[in-house]
C-alpha cells in the first residue's frame, strides 16, 4: 500500500518520530510506521494542530520526524504551519498530507499543492507507490538541506494504491541521531524582525529550488503537442502514450511548488500547444501560463481554465485516455454506452447494532413535536442524516456543530439546539466550543456520542481511550469531568440502548437553561464481541413495518414478503424489541 | 498482462480476496498492481478493487480493459461492466445482496434481470451460488475462497489453485487453514 510504502520510506531514511490525527486516505502511514518500528515515538495526537507542532518540537532537537493528516486536517494544522514556514526546523521534518480528488470521503476538494504556494513550503507530488517511497528521503534531504519543513501530499490512489516494492532491511536502514534542543532565541522565536528577514531569504531559496527543480520532474520529447501532469494522472497519461505511434511531448511535475520554472521552459520550447490534465486545482496549467507570458511564447495552454478538462472531480485512466487522446487527434474519442437493467442504489448506512442509531432515535422520540435543531458532525455519525433517522441538519467541519447549535440559539431562542459529537472529535475540537458556549451563555444541548473510539477512520484510540500508540496503558480523559471542568454544570451519561430512559434523559436536560450535555456511552458494535441476534415471533408480528420505518437497521430485511432479521448482520443489541409496536421482536439469549 | 476486478458490497471479503490473488501473483513472481475503494463505501456501499499483474504503470485500468471480472453480487456485476473487455470472462455469484435501504425504500430488485443481462452481452459467464456452496462447507466466511477457486479454475488467471493453496496456508490463521481449503477445493462447478 502507499501509505505503507510512505512509512517505510520514512524509516529507511531515519524517522525518529512521526504524530498524527487519523482521516481518510492518509490513516494507515502511522500506523505502518507503529508495527514496522518499535524504536520510534509515534503518537495520535489529539488533533493535527497538536500533531504538528509535536514534530517541530522534535526536529528542533535534531530529530527527523513526519506529521500526518489528510488535506481538511491541514486547516487545522495551518496556524503552526505557516509560522514554522519562518522559523524553519533543524532535523528533516515532512508534513504529509493526503488529498482525496473526488472527494471520496472529505468535505472539500481542496488541493495541498495550493497551500503550499500560500506557505511558501517545498511541495512533493509522489505519482506512485515506488515514487512515494523513494521521495520519501530526498524530502528529509531538502528539508535538512535548507531547514524547512516540506510538505508531502499524496492523493488517494497513491495512498490506497498497491505495488510490489523492494524495501531493503532494517540493517541498511539511514539511523538518525537528534544532536539535542540548542537554546537560540534569535532562531526559535518567532518576532516580526526575525519574519521580515526569514521572507526575504524564504523568496530568494525558493526562485533557487525553482530553477534547481527536483529529480522527479521529468521531460520526454515527442511531437509538437506536449501534455503536462502530475501524481496518479500522470501515471495514466504514462500508460496511454505507450499505446500511442505519434507521441505527444511529456511533462510529469514531482514538486509543483516551488514550480520548476526551468525545466517547464525547456519542455514549452518544444511545443506548440499544451493539455494540462491535473485533479483538484489547474496549478500546473496557471504555472506554464505563467511562463509563457514572462518569456513571450507563444504556445497554447489548456487544461481546466479552457473547459478542455472538468473542472472538479478525481481523474480515472479512461477520463485520461479520452482527454489524450482526443487532444492528439484533435477528434473526441465516442464512448460506447452500455445500457444496463435499472441498478440499485447502495447509500453508506450505520451498521447494524451501532449505537448512534439509538441515540439519534432517542433524541429524535423526546424531540417530536417540539421545535428543535439538530447539528451534525464529522464522523461516521454524519450517516445518521439518512433516512429513516434523518436527525443531521447541519454539518460543516471537525466540531462545527457545538458552535453553530449556540448560533441558532442566539437568533431563534424558541429553539431546542442540539449539537452531535463524537468522543474522538470531542477531544479534537469541540472542547474551545462548549467553553465559548458556557461563557458567552448559550443555551444548547451538546450530546457526546462516545462509542470508545474513532471508528469511521478505522478505530483508533484517542485521549479517552486510554490507550496510546506507543502500546501504554494511560489513564482515561473522562468526557463528563472535562464538561464538569468547563462549567457545565449538567452532564448525564445514559445507555443509548436503554431506550426509555435515554428519551426521559433527553427530554429533561434539553428543558434546562444554558449549555448542557448528555453523553451516550456504548462502545462501537464493530469492536465488541456481538450478541445473539434477536428474533421475530411470527404468530405476533402484524407486518406493520414499524421497526424498519423508525430505526432503518441493515439487519432488518423483508424476506418473501415478512419482516425478518438478517443474522449474520444483526449484533443483538435490542434497540429493534424496543420500538416494536406490539412486542413481536424478541432478544435473543444472552452470551 | 492480466487485469482483473473484483466488486461485490462491504463485508463480503472482497479486499481480502484482492490481497491473496496480489499475495499468490507476487509469490509467482509477477508485480503486482492494485487499487480498491475504501471508507465510506464499507458501509454496505458497493465496493471495487482493480488488480493487475504484470509491467504496468498504473493501479487502474480503462473501461473495457478488464480480461476477468469476480463479482459477489449480481447487481454489481452489471454496474461494473463497463470494466470488462468483449468476450471477457465474469465469475458471478448469484445469491443476490438487497441494498440495506431497501425494506425503506423499496429499492429491491430482481436478480435474474441481472443474469439475464449478463447472459445477452458479449462475455463468458461462469455462474455459482458461492452463498449456498458456503454454507455446505461449513462458514459463510470461506465464500470469498470459493469465487476465488472458481475465478482460477476459469483459467483466466496466472497461476493454480495449488499456489493460492500454498500462500492461504501462509496468510490464514492455523484453525481456519482446512476449512478454507475444503472451499478452495470441494467448489463444484
Amino acid at each position: 500500500m502507499g501509505n505503507a510504502a510512505i512509512a517505510k520510506g520514512a524509516l529507511a531514511a531515519g524517522l525518529n518520530v512521526i504524530s498524527g490525527y487519523p482521516g481518510t486516505p492518509s490513516s494507515e502511514v502511522l500506523e505502518t510506521a507503529a508495527k514496522t518500528d518499535k524504536d520510534i515515538y509515534v503518537e495520535w495526537s489529539a488533533n493535527e494542530k497538536a500533531a504538528l507542532e509535536l514534530a517541530a518540537g522534535a526536529s528542533y532537537c535534531g530529530a527527523r520526524s513526519m506529521v500526518t493528516m489528510k488535506q481538511v486536517g491541514l486547516n487545522v494544522a495551518s496556524d503552526p504551519l505557516m509560522s514554522l514556514a519562518y522559523v524553519g526546523v533543524k532535523g528533516g521534518m515532512i508534513i504529509m498530507v493526503a488529498d482525496d480528488p473526488g472527494p471520496i470521503s472529505s468535505q472539500t476538494e481542496q488541493d495541498t499543492r495550493t497551500f503550499a504556494a500560500f506557505s511558501k513550503l517545498p511541495c512533493f507530488d509522489p505519482s506512485s507507490v515506488e515514487e512515494a517511497f523513494s521521495m520519501v528521503a530526498d524530502a528529509f534531504e531538502l528539508s535538512e538541506k535548507y531547514h524547512t519543513p516540506v510538505i508531502f501530499r499524496p492523493t488517494t490512489r497513491v495512498c490506497h494504491g498497491y505495488a510490489s516494492i523492494d524495501i531493503p532491511d532494517k540493517e541498511e536502514w539511514f539511523v538518525n541521531k537528534p544532536t539535542g534542543f540548542e537554546r537560540d532565541p534569535s532562531r526559535w522565536v518567532i518576532f516580526p524582525r526575525l519574519s521580515y528577514k526569514a521572507h526575504t531569504e524564504i523568496e530568494k531559496r525558493n526562485r533557487m529550488l525553482s530553477q534547481e527543480g527536483c529529480k522527479g520532474n521529468c521531460i520526454l520529447k515527442g511531437s509538437r503537442k506536449g501534455i503536462a501532469s502530475h501524481g496518479i494522472s500522470a501515471a495514466y497519461v504514462h500508460e496511454v502514450l505507450e499505446g500511442l505511434d505519434d507521441k505527444p511531448s511529456f511533462f510529469k511535475v514531482s514538486m509543483p511548488f516551488p514550480f520548476p520554472e526551468k525545466t517547464a521552459l525547456e519542455f514549452l520550447s518544444c511545443v506548440d500547444e499544451v493539455l494540462c490534465i491535473e485533479e483538484l486545482d489547474p496549478v500546473i496549467e496557471k504555472e506554464l501560463t505563467y511562463v509563457c507570458g514572462k518569456y513571450h511564447l507563444d504556445v497554447k495552454i489548456r487544461g481546466k481554465l479552457t473547459d478542455d478538462i472538468h473542472p472538479a472531480g478525481e481523474n480515472d485512466p479512461t477520463y485520461v485516455r479520452d482527454a489524450v487522446q482526443g487532444f492528439v487527434s484533435g477528434v473526441c474519442p465516442e464512448r460506447e454506452e452500455t445500457v444496463t437493467p435499472k441498478l440499485p442504489a447502495r447509500p453508506p448506512v450505520l451498521c447494524a447494532g451501532c449505537p448512534h442509531r439509538a441515540s439519534f432515535y432517542a433524541v429524535k422520540m423526546a424531540m417530536r413535536n417540539m421545535k428543535a435543531v439538530f447539528c451534525g458532525d464529522i464522523g461516521c455519525y454524519t450517516l445518521g442524516n439518512a433516512q429513516p433517522l434523518d436527525m443531521v441538519d447541519t454539518c460543516l467541519c471537525m466540531g462545527a456543530g457545538v458552535n453553530i447549535a449556540q448560533g441558532i440559539g442566539k437568533i431563534e431562542p424558541d429553539t431546542y439546539c442540539f449539537a452531535f459529537v463524537g468522543d474522538s472529535t470531542f477531544f479534537a475540537s469541540a472542547v474551545t466550543g462548549v467553553i465559548n458556549g458556557v461563557y458567552n451563555q448559550a443555551n444548547m444541548t451538546l450530546v457526546v456520542l462516545d462509542n470508545s473510539t474513532t471508528a469511521m477512520t478505522g478505530h483508533q484510540p484517542h485521549p479517552g481511550t486510554g490507550r496510546t500508540m506507543m502500546g501504554d496503558i494511560v489513564d482515561k480523559i473522562d468526557i463528563e469531568a472535562v464538561l464538569h471542568g468547563v462549567g457545565v454544570e449538567t452532564v448525564v451519561t445514559v445507555d443509548p440502548f436503554d431506550l426509555e430512559n435515554a428519551v426521559n434523559t433527553v427530554r429533561c436536560v434539553a428543558a434546562l437553561e444554558g449549555v448542557k450535555a448528555i453523553i451516550f456511552k456504548s462502545p462501537c458494535a464493530v469492536i465488541i464481541k456481538q450478541g445473539k441476534p434477536c428474533t421475530i415471533d411470527k404468530d405476533k408480528c402484524t407486518e406493520c413495518k414499524a421497526c424498519i420505518k423508525r430505526i432503518g437497521c441493515p439487519a432488518l430485511v423483508i424476506s418473501d414478503g415478512k419482516v425478518t432479521v438478517e443474522r449474520s448482520l444483526c449484533t443483538g443489541c435490542g434497540l429493534c424489541t424496543q420500538v416494536c409496536p406490539v412486542n413481536a421482536i424478541e432478544r435473543g439469549a444472552q452470551v | 498482462m492480466t487485469n482483473i476486478l473484483i466488486c461485490g458490497v462491504g463485508g463480503q471479503g472482497i479486499v481480502l480476496t484482492s490481497k491473496l490473488i496480489a499475495a499468490t501473483a507476487m509469490e509467482k513472481g509477477s508485480p503486482v498492481r492494485s487499487a480498491e475503494t475504501i471508507g465510506m463505501a464499507q458501509k454496505g456501499g458497493s465496493v471495487t478493487s482493480y488488480l493487475r499483474i504484470g509491467e504496468c504503470s498504473a493501479p487502474m485500468f480503462c473501461r473495457g480493459e478488464a480480461d476477468i471480472m469476480i463479482a459477489f453480487e449480481p447487481a454489481e456485476a452489471v454496474r461494473e461492466f463497463a470494466c470488462l473487455r468483449k468476450g471477457g470472462t465474469v465469475v458471478l455469484n448469484t445469491h443476490a445482496v438487497m441494498p440495506v435501504t431497501a425494506a425503506l425504500t423499496g429499492g429491491s430488485y430482481d436478480p435474474s434481470v441481472m443474469e439475464d443481462f449478463l447472459d445477452r452481452a458479449d462475455c463468458r459467464v461462469i455462474s455459482l451460488d458461492a452463498e449456498k456452496l458456503s454454507a455446505q462447507i461449513g462458514s459463510p466466511k470461506v465464500m470469498n475462497m470459493i469465487m476465488l477457486s472458481a475465478a482460477v479454475r476459469s483459467g483466466v488467471l496466472p497461476f493454480s489453485l495449488e499456489d493460492v493453496a500454498e500462500v492461504m496456508k501462509k496468510t490464514v490463521r492455523p484453525q481456519f487453514v482446512e476449512m478454507n481449503m475444503k472451499a478452495l477445493y470441494n467448489t463444484v462447478l
